[in-house]
């Protein structure tokens, strides 16, 4: 077996979910000598991208580190994609935007059905899927000569430890395009943990009523949990909070030690973002909210009075 | 310019289906189904650019069975011009048993034939959660892509701004035209079917082509093994207070 392995950085550093995609990645590989090569995007965000190269390096079980120092627009990446792809028996991505956005269409370069936000690696061949925003898990088996997938990187407990000897790193530059033109990116900044990878996700709804109350009331309480800021999406409709603080089917997929639901009632979409937490709590006036039945502990009231309890008391 | 605008006949968003007991599948029998939500807000969009005078027709496709036509009749309500409907085995289930992959070799046969400026499809299926069929089709049609899509703009000389939803925020990319965008739920509000665009929705072509006749490779790469419900959760419990809250969590669940 040998995989391909596409990773990205971030502020100039390999995101979070490299080691939960490396994690799936050497499920595939199976035994050590089996071979793990690294291509990485390291052209976001004004960094050279050299760090993130050396950490890449050093990730364990990686053979050598294809370093692309370029923003990774699908053109350009998905045809080096495609073309390295043959020489590998799997090519693996994290289900993050960027993997959402490549490896399908390198899968449709090499004419493979690609297998997208695996979440359980069976044997080479045979995948853990959820359908329908997580109301069922299909398990496929491809018959591809290639197998193109991104893994659900909250699915994959992160893979540990780095190599003594760090991996060759060669520099590879993607062929030009003129069909794509990168103009700008907008990242909200945080100080916050990223709400992925955080242990702790605290989520606001439409019960907060509006932007001030949802800011005023659930920072104090994140900040004293340590706790990534998520949202529903009609929170997020509403205007509460921006879009990348959705949870759910169409927003992000979190799965924290402990998730703390406030003022949002866990319609079917928003349990698929986060039914996989170690602990749910429930904060809700509505007794026959959807969220208690995926709830560990719930709290039946009034949230602008418990909340404020919760800041005092933590 | 033409738009063509794939739209996909699945179970409505605010049923929870049932899997089969045997395994087999999720049972889709006798529930309501509707247009997927991506693909509204793709036609959306593809309709208001008619309106602006960006495009001149909007062709919707869909691929299935017999009663996908009733989807492309609420798509022509919406504001489409016309349907052509890739006619599927009906004993191949609503999906006509054709993966993302194979459903972009047959919309890649429609584009050749319609040569549309713009195809506007949506992120993703809320049955099969895939999120691979726009990408696949730009790349077997050679054109560029803007996936996940909060804001299109068409500019002069045939390119398209597209603003894009990605993990810590959004990104502005320009494509050339012919492109592919995928829409993402951000992009627009669509509108209801009236009444009388439900009537004349009626008089509206649909052209039918069985899927065999097109030549394309529909063969599926994947077997489905199994499907089976996720773990229940074991039911929780209701606290009366803050105080019991922060017990159960520190001391209980442990992770305080």
């Amino acid at each position: 077996m040998s995989v391909l392995l596409m990773l990205e950085s971030e502020a100039g550093k390999l995101r979070k979910s490299a080691r939960a995609a490396l994690a799936a990645a050497r499920r595939l590989a199976g035994k050590a000598e089996h071979k793990i090569d690294v291509l990485l995007f390291s052209g976001s965000g004004g960094h050279d991208g050299q760090q993130a190269a050396e950490e890449a390096s050093r990730l364990p079980g990686v053979g050598k580190v294809l370093h692309a120092p370029t923003h990774p627009l699908a053109e350009q990446a998905a045809p080096f994609l495609a073309q390295h792809a043959r020489n590998y028996t799997h090519v693996v991505a994290p289900a993050s935007a960027t993997g959402k956005d490549v490896l399908p269409r390198a899968a449709g370069l090499v004419d493979v059905q690609p297998i997208t936000d695996v979440v359980e690696v069976i044997d080479e061949a045979t995948f853990v899927r959820p359908i329908y925003a997580g109301n069922a898990l299909a398990t496929v088996r491809s018959s591809d000569p290639v197998k193109m997938l991104t893994v659900r990187p909250s699915s994959f407990e992160a893979a540990e430890g780095e190599s003594e000897t760090p991996a060759p790193v060669e520099t590879v530059q993607l062929s030009e395009t003129s069909q794509a033109r990168f103009i700008k990116r907008d990242l909200a900044s945080s100080e916050r943990p990223d709400l992925e990878s955080a242990r702790v996700v605290i989520s606001g709804g439409k019960g907060l009523k509006d932007t001030d109350h949802f800011h005023k009331l659930l920072e104090p309480v994140a900040d004293k949990l340590g706790a990534a800021i998520g949202a529903s999406r009609a929170a997020v409709d509403a205007g509460f909070a921006p879009n990348e603080m959705q949870v759910g089917q169409t927003g992000k997929i979190v799965a924290p030690e402990l998730y703390v639901a406030v003022g949002l009632s866990g319609a079917i979409q928003h349990l698929a973002g986060m039914k996989d937490s170690r602990v749910i709590v429930a904060i809700n006036l509505d007794p026959e909210a959807p969220i208690f039945r995926v709830a560990d502990y719930g709290i039946v009231g009034d949230l602008f009075e418990i909340l404020p309890q919760l800041q005092e008391k933590l | 310019m033409k738009v063509l605008v794939p739209v996909k006949r699945v179970v409505d968003y605010n049923i929870k289906p049932r899997v089969a007991a045997d395994g087999s599948g999720v049972e889709t029998q006798g529930l309501k189904m509707s247009m997927n939500p991506f693909d509204e807000v793709a036609l959306e969009e593809a309709v208001r650019l008619r309106e602006n005078g960006g495009a001149a027709e909007v062709i919707v496709v869909a691929i299935g069975p017999k009663a996908t036509a009733d989807t492309l009749r609420t798509a022509m309500a919406m504001g489409a011009d016309r349907a052509i409907h890739i006619l599927t085995d009906e004993a191949a289930g609503h999906d006509g048993g054709i993966e993302p992959l194979a459903m972009a070799h047959l919309l890649e046969e429609v584009v050749k034939k319609e040569q549309p400026g713009l195809v506007s499809i949506g992120k993703q299926a809320i049955d099969d959660d895939m999120s691979v069929t726009g990408q696949i089709l730009a790349a077997r049609l050679g054109w560029p892509q803007a996936t996940f899509a909060s804001k299109l703009e068409l500019l002069p000389e045939g390119r398209a701004r597209v603003t894009r939803e990605i993990d810590g925020g959004v990104e502005v990319v320009e494509v050339s035209l012919p492109a592919v965008i995928t829409a993402d739920l951000r992009l627009n509000d669509p509108r209801f079917a009236t009444l009388p665009n439900i009537m004349k929705a009626r008089k509206k072509p649909i052209e039918t082509i069985e899927a065999g006749s097109l030549g394309a490779d529909t063969k599926p790469r994947l077997e489905t093994l199994n499907v089976r419900e996720p773990a229940e959760r074991k039911p929780g419990i209701i606290v009366s207070s803050v105080e019991e809250l922060l017990d159960k969590l520190k001391n209980e669940a442990k992770v305080l």
